[in-house]
């Protein structure tokens, strides 16, 4: 077992969404961060290194994108997954995610089960 | 005045002639020389030493019938926009030359036609130019004996070497080209200038009788009045006399279009169609001004002389009885103006006619296509320059041994008599497709041996042998057969009887023998091309229909012979140019026979022209129906081009419409697409909340602590408050942009909607500790949908509220009123919108850097949904300032 807890990084800017999750993860033992967009996500990303960041693809000033692609720049950052959240459902939309480097793509609305299992899967 | 000092003042005269023709031919291409004046006066060429002397001659005998001899052209003037514009037209584009030329050719180049005419217009015309050679020989002996004496001599007359004189000038101005049918403008000047100088002298020498030898028109009248011939001249003989009357004007009518001369200075010379709308009016004035003093001068001759002996020479005798022997010599000038005009431009046209016509086609169509350029053009000349004088030789052997006892009225009528019998075959083959050359040739012969037999013959023996058995008794004693009273016709003067007769049996044969026959089908080729020139002017060469094979290079040496190599290549180059055709081209097409056919009709003629190019084609036998539905279809297919282009142009209009249609449809698509999309997000969002939310419940309902459950529960609502308030306004929005939500505009108070509003929003306000204010005080109406500003006024006021800050937030609600509008004020003390943001928050969906705070309570929709609101009123919406310290949304109302 573990001795550490698993670190998640939540970025959404959807307060009500953001909860649920926080909820959700801190119930299965995962230490949670928590920011309201991309550049609050990388101001806490300066200073912690997630195992998995929960990453929504539309929000203002700094959106889902761009911040994946600082996330990837960053080789501190090479062993967290990410996982995209978002209601864009056209194939070409999840094809730019997967693109970009995100580990998954899932589609809002999700199912909270399916998605814990699918991080964990991914951690391993 | 003795006669060599008069030949010497002639000579002198000749020699100003000369100069201005000279300087003409120099200045050819200025305004001087090609303007509407100038091409009024020449076709004043029509008054010849006829009007000038004869006129008056009739005046002092019969009356105003004189008068009959000017209506026709007059009468004539209007239709020359109609007729002549169309003649001028034709002429210019077969390069025709003559009258014979402009006939033969709508008879399909008919050569033995263009003979025929060119006899008629001979025998009609060298009686006339006699009739000027009398004039001249008679005035020289008024002015140098003051009396006429006939001359014995053939040469012992100065008539003869002024003829010659005259013959010179002609020759030498009127056959330096070869192509007859370019202009000649040295001696359009110059005729020009002697109609000036024959009006002006003619009106000075009528207000010197008028006014200088007698008190004026009143007193030569009262004179005149008890003078025993008064009743005779001034009454008008009714019932016979309105027929001399009718058919003098017809002859004069048809003498305007058909008179070598008019012919050559109206059509040939004529170098712009729009110089026809000045000489419509200008024309019939210069003959109004010419017969100003006519009937005074000759009252006033035969107050002073007693009788009529003579009286077409009263302008000369009376101021030679008063002594006035410089008035007289301008006279004599004017006079002699008159002649040398009328000599010259007849005998250069019926030199033309005579060269291309007739002695060419007849003589020297094989010398020619055997013989070399330089030569061609030589001979050519040389049978013009013998024409002009063999016609004025000809003219003065009339004259010396014919004319001397007829009078310049009765010659001049008897030509123009002959002249008209080309007016069935004329006029009616520019309107008549019917009309052939066999009804055209038998016609004419008709028409002018009824004239031989009705008027020549018998004035020729009464003048000659002073019988008059054979107009009192009739051929072989037969009554019918009298000459002057045809068929028992008994009341018409003598050419007004022939004009009758002439003109009826020539009209009747034309008509029957062309109805009886088709004729060939090129003389229906030109027919159509006459008849309908504005279409065929259009075909160009392809008007003419020809089928059969030729050579290029066969056709081109027969053009070499005529125009030499330079002149025939630049042609040929041009003409494949013209049809896109490459400049090797080795058969030549119908278009290239009928290009050079007309090349070659200026110098020809153009019977010659077709006969010389037939002589090196293989023309194919082709049958008039075939003609008339190739003629046909080159029409059709001119027309049906016209309105293919006009389809083309109607398609690419329509194409780029659609296209624009298209691009804003797909614009409208793309914009619906990335709107359904949004949407599609927008829904999402909260059913993810609300999923997850429910998820949790569920699961976790019972261990989890009341405070989160309440907030979970809290969560689900506001979220369901959210989609609905999404769908609602998405519906709204559709409304609205769609022009599907009606407004009900009614007269409304702002004030108290204000008030409404206020109220509305008292609770919410008081939640967040915000004082709502009403800053104005005076009611406002205007005319609008109070439902809907009340729903911008809430929109933007709960905006103000939800973005204030607790405790101390103000909102001030306002408006002033404008010229034509009302502005409403919402202003808060809220932390304010970026400024980038400003001009995009009235956009749909708009996601503002700040608008995290607002979810989940906003749609995205509520302004965009004021600023539709408020267009609808026909008003704007916007952001007047936004700054920390608060912001002010603003939105106009326009009062009607």
């Amino acid at each position: 077992m573990d001795i550490e807890m698993k670190k998640i990084l939540i970025v959404d800017d959807e307060p009500n969404i953001v909860m649920s999750l926080e909820y959700t993860f801190k119930k299965q033992g995962y230490e949670v961060f928590i920011a309201r967009d991309g550049s609050e996500a990388l101001e806490i990303l300066e200073s912690n290194i997630p195992d998995v960041i929960i990453l929504d693809v539309m929000m203002p000033k700094v959106d889902g994108y761009q911040t994946i692609k600082v996330i990837k720049e960053n080789e501190k950052l090479a062993d967290t997954k990410v996982v995209f959240l978002s209601a864009k459902n056209k194939a070409s939309d999840i094809q730019q995610g997967l693109n970009l480097g995100a580990d998954k793509y899932i589609l809002k609305p999700f199912s909270l089960k399916k998605l814990v299992s699918e991080v964990s899967e991914l951690l391993g | 005045m003795n006669s060599i000092s008069l030949f010497i003042i002639i000579i002198l005269y000749l020699a100003i002639l000369f100069l201005i023709a000279f300087l003409a031919e120099k200045k050819a291409t200025t305004k001087w020389v090609n303007n509407p004046y100038i091409y009024t006066l020449s076709l004043a060429v029509y008054c010849s030493a006829w009007t000038y002397y004869g006129s008056i001659g009739v005046a002092a005998t019969s009356g105003i019938s004189f008068l009959a001899i000017y209506l026709g052209p007059v009468i004539a003037a209007p239709f020359w926009i109609l007729i002549l514009r169309k003649i001028i037209r034709i002429s210019k584009q077969h390069k025709i030359s003559s009258i014979a030329d402009f006939v033969s050719l709508r008879y399909g180049n008919n050569r033995f036609l263009g003979a025929l005419i060119t006899v008629i217009c001979v025998l009609g015309t060298v009686p006339y130019i006699s009739l000027q050679l009398k004039a001249i020989s008679e005035t020289f002996e008024i002015m140098t004996h003051g009396e006429t004496i006939s001359n014995t001599k053939f040469f012992g007359d100065y008539t003869i070497y002024i003829a010659l004189l005259i013959a010179v000038f002609a020759t030498f101005f009127g056959t330096q080209k070869t192509d007859a049918s370019e202009k000649h403008k040295g001696i359009v000047a110059s005729v020009a200038f002697e109609s000036l100088i024959k009006l002006v002298f003619f009106l000075v020498v009528g207000v010197y009788v008028t006014y200088f030898l007698f008190g004026g028109t009143e007193d030569i009248y009262t004179q005149f009045s008890t003078t025993k011939n008064f009743q005779e001249i001034t009454t008008f003989s009714g019932f016979e006399s309105s027929f001399d009357w009718f058919f003098t004007i017809l002859l004069s009518f048809f003498a305007i279009f058909l008179l070598p001369r008019q012919f050559q200075v109206s059509v040939v010379e004529n170098n712009r169609e729009k110089h026809l709308k000045k000489a419509i009016w200008l024309f019939p004035l210069y003959l109004l001004l010419f017969n100003l003093f006519v009937i005074f001068i000759a009252w006033g001759g035969m107050i002073t002389f007693g009788n009529g002996d003579n009286s077409e020479y009263f302008t000369l005798l009376l101021p030679l009885k008063e002594g006035q022997f410089f008035l007289a010599s301008l006279v004599f000038i004017g006079g002699f103006s008159a002649v040398i005009s009328m000599i010259v431009v007849s005998t250069l046209a019926l030199s033309t006619m005579v060269s291309n016509n007739l002695v060419i086609p007849y003589g020297f169509l094989d010398k020619f296509s055997r013989s070399k350029n330089d030569k061609n053009a030589l001979y050519i000349k040389g049978i013009r320059r013998v024409s002009i004088f063999v016609v004025i030789l000809a003219s003065y052997y009339f004259y010396y041994y014919f004319s001397i006892p007829l009078s310049l009225y009765s010659i001049g009528l008897v030509s123009f008599v002959i002249i008209s019998q080309l007016a069935p075959s004329f006029f009616l083959g520019l309107f008549w497709n019917r009309g052939s050359s066999k009804g055209a040739i038998f016609g004419i012969i008709i028409g002018f041996l009824v004239t031989l037999y009705t008027l020549v013959v018998p004035v020729s023996i009464s003048a000659f042998t002073g019988s008059d058995f054979f107009v009192s008794k009739g051929l072989f004693g037969v009554e019918l057969l009298k000459p002057y009273e045809l068929f028992g016709l008994d009341f018409l003067s003598p050419h007004a009887h022939a004009t009758f007769w002439s003109l009826t049996l020539n009209l009747l044969t034309y008509s029957i023998v062309s109805l009886s026959g088709k004729g060939n089908y090129r003389e229906r080729n030109y027919a159509e091309m006459f008849i309908d020139t504005r279409n065929y002017s259009k075909l160009g060469d392809n008007a003419l229909v020809w089928k059969g094979e030729a050579y290029v290079s066969d056709i081109k040496n027969v053009l070499i012979k005529f125009l030499g190599t330079a002149r025939t290549e630049r042609a040929l180059n041009l003409f494949f140019r013209k049809y896109n055709l490459p400049p090797d081209t080795q058969m030549a097409d119908a278009r290239l026979i009928n290009f050079s056919e007309k090349l070659l009709t200026g110098s020809i003629g153009s019977a010659s022209s077709k006969i010389l190019i037939a002589n090196v084609v293989k023309e194919e036998e082709i049958s008039l129906v075939e003609v008339l539905q190739i003629l046909n279809e080159s029409k059709e297919a001119l027309a049906s081009n016209k309105i293919l282009n006009e389809k083309t142009n109607q398609l690419t209009k329509l194409t780029a419409e659609l296209q624009s249609t298209n691009q804003e449809l797909v614009f409208q698509y793309k914009q619906k697409d990335e709107f359904l999309d949004t949407v599609a997000h927008e829904l999402k969002t909260p059913l993810t909340s609300i999923k997850a939310s429910t998820e949790i419940l569920k699961d976790d309902l019972e261990e989890m602590p009341e405070e989160l459950r309440t907030q979970f529960i809290g969560n689900i609502e506001q979220e369901v408050d959210r989609l609905a308030r999404l769908v609602n306004h998405i519906l709204d929005i559709e409304k609205l942009e769609n022009n599907r939500a009606k407004l009900v505009l009614e007269k409304q108070n702002l004030l108290e909607t204000m008030n409404k509003v206020s109220t509305n929003l008292s609770k919410m306000a008081f939640d967040k500790h915000v004082e709502i204010i009403i800053d104005s005080k005076k009611p406002v109406y205007a005319l609008y949908d109070e439902d809907r500003i009340i729903q911008v006024l809430t929109n933007l006021v709960s905006n103000a509220i939800k973005f204030s800050d607790k405790k101390s937030g103000k909102i001030l609600l306002s408006y002033t009123t404008r010229k034509n509008e009302i502005h409403v004020f919402v202003e808060d003390n809220g932390k304010g919108i970026p400024s980038h943001d400003k001009n995009h928050i009235f956009d749909k969906f708009y996601q503002s850097e700040n608008q995290n705070t607002l979810k989940p309570s906003g749609s995205g929709l509520g302004l965009a949904i004021c600023r539709q609101i408020i267009q609808k009123h026909g008003g704007e919406i916007w952001v007047e300032k936004s700054n920390e310290q608060g912001s002010i949304f603003v939105f106009s109302l326009p009062f009607n």
